[in-house]
């Protein structure tokens, strides 16, 4: 099958080769910080994702609203003294209910993004290390789900059991972690035939040790930038879902559904009900992928040796 | 080349048994029965029974996937009871609207994204580079439905020049006659295909750039346009070719999307009211299509990039 780390594209040094400094091999945690530390995008994600949990997480224990009952004498209230964004169809705050949204959005992405990274990454590693037959059908089952239409399976399923939290995040994460799976089995490959895993095969260490002290923790740098691309697809994909109509009962709060509820108004003039969702989404999206593509850039041997 | 083609055309054939399996296999676990479907709440069990054994339904689940099997590959989708008419007399009406749109739309961001991309290699850390960046960035990040949402707003709402909805009409020739409430549709998957294709088209031109026939080219004092389409555009189109085979299930996706939104009368429509009537075999069809579009397309791609690049074909 096409081969999908062909398509990666090509990292290329912003400033020219002469600025990227020769590092020597380095731990990983030591490339990870250096990586906020010297490239001024990444950092600015780093910092927006900070700034964006505590938002969701602290925001609530000091701006205090009521995400739950519904109020009728407050809907479709313009930001205002009421309150400073607005307020929703349902006379929800919109500021509160962006804090109360991002919760479930972010746990449900990261939540996803952590199944999918342990799952494909201990997959593909066995499926490399052990090669030969098992590494054919192994990846066979692979490619038949990424041939798997996601949101079409999502929608067909959805139907079939009704959506709850944990649903979301194990389904999301059974229809995505074939892309790490590839991606770690093609590092496998490479990393089998270094010294140190033939060394400490030599020295009698078994399989499940090779693989999980050796191969994995070498491959850790792409694992972790894919890791991040997943929770940025997650939050993509949840918020497509929600608006064809497949998301969480209420009372739960998503940005999506918020996003989705507010686009019915968009028409009617209430840009409150509808940008700052959006802009919630765009800015995580953005803040992930800024670190994601630092982090590719980081771990990329091809351009730490230049 | 034909011992790769070959190789390659019997993975996708194991690939989309596979598919075909667990797509049955889901539809097994669904709740209902045609049988209920059809006679209605207050059928006897024996009236089922019958019903069953009549259709088949009674058989184990091995014996009805082969059937199932046997019908795909016979050209019948099923049948969907909710509106008693075939599978496929659905989806020969609404494919080639489909086609037109998903076809126009890939199109149409494969000859915006190749010379914008090949011009923000050539003028890397410009301006322009920058700002074509942040675009496809932005549009890669938000929700595909988005995109279109702002363009119903601002062309249809606030200028009032376009249709806010796709041509309704039983046939598909509708869409040719009335090619205005086409614009918003393709614009707004073209936007989400070029999101998906910029970024690939950048890298490939800059990894061309840096190659040394490139070098060569220019040291023989080639003129810079000749250059640009001789050899960066040629060589930067490989991995574009498969980008697209690959971005095929984003992009049907987006289409799916892009149709509920504008009420475009396509497959991906029809797919979106299925779920909603929990129509059952019109659903399975679909997702099956999807899933054989995109390994068609994930092969397609591979043998189109081993025909441009030999060295494929030795892996």
């Amino acid at each position: 099958m096409t081969d999908l780390a062909r398509l990666e594209p090509i990292p290329v040094p912003d400033k020219g080769p002469e600025a990227v400094s020769v590092a020597p091999e380095r731990s990983v945690l030591f490339t990870f910080v250096r990586t906020f530390v010297e490239n001024r995008l990444a950092a600015m994600g780093a910092v927006l994702m900070i700034g964006i949990v505590l938002f969701c997480f602290v925001g609530p224990l000091l701006y205090h609203t009521d995400q739950v009952d519904t109020n009728l004498l407050k809907v479709n209230l313009a930001p205002g003294p009421g309150g400073p964004l607005g307020s929703d169809n349902n006379g929800f705050d919109i500021l509160g209910r962006l804090m109360y949204g991002g919760r479930t959005s972010l746990e449900i992405s990261f939540a996803v993004a952590s199944v999918v990274t342990v799952m494909g990454a201990t997959y593909g590693a066995v499926a490399g290390y052990l090669g030969g037959a098992w590494d054919v059908v192994m990846m066979r089952l692979v490619d038949i789900g990424l041939s798997m239409p996601v949101v079409f399976l999502f929608i067909l399923v959805s139907r079939i059991y009704h959506p709850s939290k944990g649903l979301l995040i194990l389904l999301l994460a059974l229809t995505v972690w074939f892309v790490p799976a590839r991606l770690i089995r093609g590092e496998t490959l490479t990393l089998r035939t270094r010294e140190y895993v033939a060394a400490a095969r030599t020295m009698g260490a078994r399989s499940s040790r090779l693989i999980f002290r050796h191969i994995v923790p070498n491959s850790a740098g792409t694992i972790i930038v894919n890791a991040t691309f997943q929770v940025a697809d997650a939050i993509i994909v949840l918020a497509t879902l929600e608006f064809l109509g497949f998301s969480l009962p209420p009372p739960t709060a998503t940005w999506g559904g918020m996003l989705s509820d507010g686009s019915q108004f968009l028409q009617d003039g209430y840009w409150w009900e509808v940008y700052p969702a959006l802009l919630a989404i765009v800015v995580t999206v953005v803040a992930v992928n800024f670190v994601g593509d630092a982090l590719r850039d980081a771990f990329d041997v091809r351009l730490r040796r230049r | 080349m034909a011992s790769f083609v070959l190789r390659r055309a019997a993975q996708a054939v194991v690939v989309l048994l596979g598919v075909t399996f667990v797509i049955f296999a889901l539809e097994q676990l669904a709740p209902g029965s045609p049988a209920r479907e059809v006679l209605g709440i207050k059928a006897t069990p024996l009236a089922i029974a019958t019903f069953d054994k009549a259709y088949g339904l009674n058989r184990s689940f091995l014996i009805q996937y082969v059937q199932f099997l046997d019908h795909l590959v016979h050209g019948n989708l099923g049948f969907s009871w909710k509106q008693n008419r075939t599978v496929d007399s659905l989806v020969v009406a609404q494919l080639p609207r489909d086609l037109l749109l998903v076809g126009l739309s890939i199109a149409l961001a494969l000859v915006i994204a190749i010379p914008i991309g090949i011009l923000q290699a050539v003028r890397r850390n410009s301006a322009f580079d920058y700002g074509a960046t942040g675009l496809s960035f932005l549009l890669y990040s938000m929700p595909p439905y988005i995109p279109g949402l702002l363009a119903i707003s601002l062309f249809a709402v606030r200028f009032q020049v376009l249709p806010s909805e796709a041509p309704q009409g039983a046939s598909a020739l509708d869409l040719l006659t009335h090619p205005a409430g086409l614009i918003l549709p393709v614009l707004t998957l073209t936007l989400v295909s070029y999101a998906s294709f910029s970024r690939y088209v950048r890298s490939s031109a800059i990894a061309c750039l840096e190659q040394e026939y490139i070098l060569t080219a220019r040291t023989k004092g080639l003129r810079r346009s000749a250059i640009l389409s001789r050899h960066v555009l040629r060589n930067s189109l490989c991995p574009v070719v498969t980008l697209v085979g690959l971005a095929l299930p984003q992009i049907l996706t987006a289409g799916l999307v892009a149709e509920y939104l504008f009420n475009f009368q396509g497959v991906g429509l029809e797919y979106y009211n299925a779920a909603v009537d929990g129509d059952f075999p019109v659903m399975v069809a679909i997702t099956v299509l999807v899933a054989a579009a995109t390994v068609l397309g994930s092969l397609a791609a591979d043998v189109a990039y081993a025909a441009l690049d030999p060295r494929v074909r030795l892996a």
